[in-house]
Order: C-alpha cells, then structure tokens, then sequence
C-alpha cells in the first residue's frame, strides 16, 4: 500500500529505483486517491486518460535503468499549463471546450524528466483570485479543512499534493497564486525570479509578473520540479540567464525583515514571524530590520498594473478565432455577447477597471504612476540586498479563510498583501510551512534577490535541518 | 465613478453587462481606486525624481525575419478550435 499523503518525491523516486512499487502502481495509487477524495475536495477537472500508458513508458525506462528526475513521478498541472491534444480551459466557460496545439515548454521539460502529466487542476478563472471560488466550475476545498478555502488561484494544484492525490504539482503565481495556497495547505510553494521558467503556453494575465513554480511537501522536492523547469527558451522572450543578475554579494546568513509593514498582519502570524526568526537565530543566521518606506505600496501598484494588463491580454478572446462564440445580432454584437457570457464576474471587474487605468486622462495618474513606483520599490530591494541575503515574511495575513468570508473585491485583494512585493519586484520567493493558526496551518516566506533562488534553497533546507 | 461611466468602459472593453452589474461595479471601483490611489502619495517623494531604473533584462528579442515554417502546416490544428469554419477559413458574420 503507498501512502500518498506522506510520500515525498525524492522518497517516490528512490522507491522506484528499488523496484518497492512501480510507476503504474504509484499512478493507480493518484488515480484512486483522486476517486476517493475528490469528490469532496474538487482539486481537479481532469485526469489525462492515457496517463497509465504513460506510466507504463516510464517503467519500461526504469527496468532499463534509466534514471531521470522525475522519471515516473505522476505531476499536476494547474487548468492554464497547456498540454497537447488536452483541454487546458484556466477554468472559464469561454475556453470550456478549448483543446492545445502544443505543449508548453513547462510540459516539455516534465516529460524529458519522466515526469506522469497527470491531470489539470482548477484554479480561479485565468489566475484571476486569492480562493478559487472564482473559477467557473466550482470552487475547490481545503483538504485540511472542508469548509474552508485551499487558497487561490492555483487552490487545485495546492489541493491536490496537500490531500495527498498527486506528489507535486506546478501552478502560476502572479501575486502569490502559488505561494498563498501552499500556505493555506501546509505546503513548500516557490514563485522563481521572473524569467526564470519559461512561460511558452501559459495563459498569460499579467505578463510582467506571471511566473511558473512547484507545489510540494518539501522544499527539496521543490527545488528537484524547479533544477527541471529552469532555464532560458527561445519561445519566451522574457527568460533569463544567468549573466542578467550579476551576484550582488555572497551569503552570510543575514536576513532582513520589515517589521513596519508585517504589523498588518494577526496577532498569531505576528508572533509566528517572530518564532521563526527565533529559530534562524538560533541557527547562526543575523536578522536585522529593515526600513522599507516603499513595500507598503506594493499591493495598489499590484492592483492598478494587474487590470491594466488583464484588459489587454484578455482582449484575445473574441469568439471568432477559437473558444465560445455566442452569436448576436451581428459581428461586433458576437464579441459583446461573447466576452459577457463567456467571462465570470472577477475577469469581467478587471477588463473594465484596467480599461479605466489605461484610459485618456487617467492612464498618467494611474497606470504611469503604478510604473514608476515600481521601479523605486524594485530599486529599495536591490538596494536591501546589498546587505541582506534574504527577506523574511509572513505569507498571508491569517490562515485560511472560510468560503464566502472575503465577501468584497477589495478584502479578497487584501489577502496578498505579504506576497505581491516579490512580483512587483520580480525577486523569487518561497512560503515555507510553520506554525499554525487556530490549528490552520501558517506560512513564511522567503524573499531572494533576483536570481538568487540558491539562497532561499540554501536557508529553506537548513530552517528545517 | 458613475454607473454611466462604468457602461461606457464595458462598451469600449467589449463586454455586456447588466445595468444591475453597472451599478455594483461603480460601488466597488470606487473602494479599489480610493486603496490603489494610495500611489499618488509616493509619486511625491523626492527620492522618485532622481530614479534611474534598472532596465537589466531589457534586450533585442526579435528574430531575424526569415526561415519561416512551411504555410500551412498548423492550419488544421489551429482550425479545428475555431467555432465556425468554412474550409481554410474562420467563419464570422457579414461585416460590410
């Protein structure tokens, strides 16, 4: 019997290698789990029906000893990582029947490591919440607490390691879809630095701030999916390499945190944070505070740059050249009837606010000025890692929160206060879980400078040492 | 921001809406634009006159415009997603 809810990766793979189970024995075990639980939970949409041929590739490679990264590891993808021949729809009625042409690169290089693709998960509509409630086929629940939320918008992937169904799984992260419900679920989430992974055949939202990254119980199993994803493609011209980011200093083990800004937070995530700097103390790591005049204006630069880019990367759903049409009285009337039906509420709210934001008369106040802002926060973070390795922070303000509990737009953005400075940003980030709220668990993240992910790897693996 | 305005925006985004969601949508802009215009607040500070931004990721990414793929190899593919075909063609109403 393999116990998923308990089973790492890396513990999969050595499995695999000592012949304890075989990947089809394994991808029954997800196939079954998914039967068991997910009626309840709704993690997924789909499983991919060819995904024990898959497996069955896979132990083939094994008995001939061949040894890849993930060879025979099944893994989630979350609705808006396409896969080719496969429905990928990031949960809206308007790309319900959409099938891929291609595969993303992400997909590419799962499958040259072995990797199962298993199934996609649901998510908010186009990566478009902090709860997963916004996606058109239901919302997902907290596998850890059913009449909660399991974070958004990547809730499905989070659901799906955390209830023990798949043992890793990729979503996209934005303004903290990764992070926040690996937090809201007891798990390792990591959002890269921006550039880092290819994002060929991802829907885009917002473009300068999408990132692909793991979902996974612990962080070497985060940096194993993160060493497969990595590195620069020909088909994404934001990818990065390594000579970008020159290093800026070498690690000492000191981490900055902004306690300014951490106060608004609860009680408990409070004295969390302090728990876990305690800890760092006492394993050799300096913590100084940071004054961070800008950070606390990341969320409204997060909010009027998110829209503003929404209202142009969604204006490729027309009707007309793929997804649902529905017919009006004439061509255009198609695209109004279309683009009302097809999108939900919150998509809806963040064309019509980003038409605003970017608008004659308003783009300067708004759109302009959010630009400018950013540079001087990104410019404060720079500056912040000349003397500091990493940022330490809670990742959200409380613990999961119950359904319907963020009940206006606004509380609902609230929620990623702690984790959008590292998109606005671009630096990578990981929400590590620690301690607990009210028997929740909680989470802290890492912030590193761009492109220092060996940094938070390297003080992620000694934190739990 | 009025529910006017808002029926205007959704006009030029292409969206139906409701004049029910009109309303309820100029409610709740009016509460993200009083958080977000926090911003204007830092377009102040002096320390944003004199920024220089870091444009480290800024590059040509252009290719050389030749060496395209033979035409019509995605075609079937491509169109098998469109909602409406005639042949080789996506199908769309009149528009003259």
């Amino acid at each position: 019997m393999i116990d998923l809810s308990t089973l790492t990766i890396q513990s999969a793979r050595e499995a695999l290698k000592a012949k304890k189970f075989s990947s089809r024995e394994l991808t029954q075990a997800c196939i079954d789990a998914v039967k068991d639980k997910d009626g309840n939970i709704h993690a997924f949409l789909e499983i991919f029906k060819n995904v024990l041929d898959q497996a069955d590739e896979a132990d083939k490679k094994i008995k001939e000893g061949i040894d890849l990264p993930l060879l025979g590891i099944p893994i989630a993808l979350k609705d808006n990582i396409t896969v080719a021949g496969e429905h990928a729809s990031a949960s809206s009625k308007i790309l319900e029947n959409f099938v891929s042409p291609t595969n993303s690169t992400a997909v590419n290089k799962l499958q040259e490591a072995g990797a199962i693709i298993f199934g996609r998960t649901n998510c908010d509509e186009f990566a478009m919440g902090s709860s997963t409630e916004n996606s058109a086929f239901g919302p997902t629940k907290n596998p850890l607490d059913q009449t909660r939320v399991s974070g958004g918008s990547s809730g499905g992937s989070a659901a799906a390691v955390a209830g023990g169904m798949v043992l890793g799984a990729l979503g996209s992260d934005t303004g903290g879809s990764i992070r926040q419900p690996a937090s809201f679920c007891g798990l390792v989430g990591f959002k890269p630095t921006y550039g880092r992974i290819s994002r060929s055949g991802l829907m885009a939202m917002t473009s300068s701030f999408d990132q692909i990254g793991p979902f996974s119980k612990t962080v070497e199993d985060a940096e194993l999916i993160y060493e497969v994803l990595r590195g620069p493609d020909s088909l994404d011209s934001t990818t990065i390499t390594e000579e970008i980011y020159p290093k800026q200093k070498n690690f000492d083990k000191t981490i900055g945190v902004p306690r300014m800004f951490i106060n608004k937070a609860s009680e408990n995530t409070k004295k969390n944070v302090e728990e876990a700097i305690k800890r760092f103390e006492s394993l050799g790591y300096k913590v100084i505070d940071l004054e961070f005049p800008t950070i606390e204006y990341s969320l409204a630069v997060y909010y009027v740059i998110v829209p503003a880019e929404i209202s142009s990367n969604m204006a490729r759903f027309d009707g007309v050249k793929y997804g649902l049409r529905v017919g009006g009285e004439n061509g255009i009337d198609d695209y109004f009837k279309t683009r009302g039906v097809g999108f939900g509420k919150e998509v809806r709210r963040r064309i019509i606010l980003g038409t605003y934001v970017l608008s004659s008369g308003y783009y300067d106040a708004y759109y302009g000025t959010a630009e400018n802002v950013r540079s001087l926060i990104r410019k404060e973070f720079r500056e912040a890692f000349k003397k500091v390795d990493l940022i330490l922070l809670p990742t959200t303000p409380s613990s999961a929160f119950k359904f319907g509990e963020r009940s206006s737009p606004l509380d609902m953005y609230l929620e990623d206060i702690f984790t959008v400075p590292a998109n606005v940003t671009g630096c990578p980030c990981i929400t590590l879980p620690f301690g607990k709220e009210n028997d929740l668990p909680l989470g802290i993240e890492l912030i590193g400078d761009l492109g220092r992910e060996d940094n938070i790897f390297k003080a992620s693996k000694e934190f739990y040492g | 921001m009025n529910k006017a305005e808002v029926l205007k925006l959704a006009k030029l985004a292409r969206i139906e809406i409701s004049d029910a969601e009109a309303e309820e949508l100029s409610t709740e802009f009016e509460a993200i634009l009083g958080y977000v215009g926090e911003i204007k607040q830092v377009s102040k500070l002096e320390s944003l006159k004199d920024k220089n931004s870091e444009d480290y990721a800024l590059k040509n990414v252009l290719r050389a415009d030749e060496n395209a793929h033979d035409s019509g190899i995605h075609t079937e593919k491509i169109l098998e997603n469109a909602p409406a075909r005639e042949g080789d063609y996506i199908k769309v109403k009149k528009i003259l």
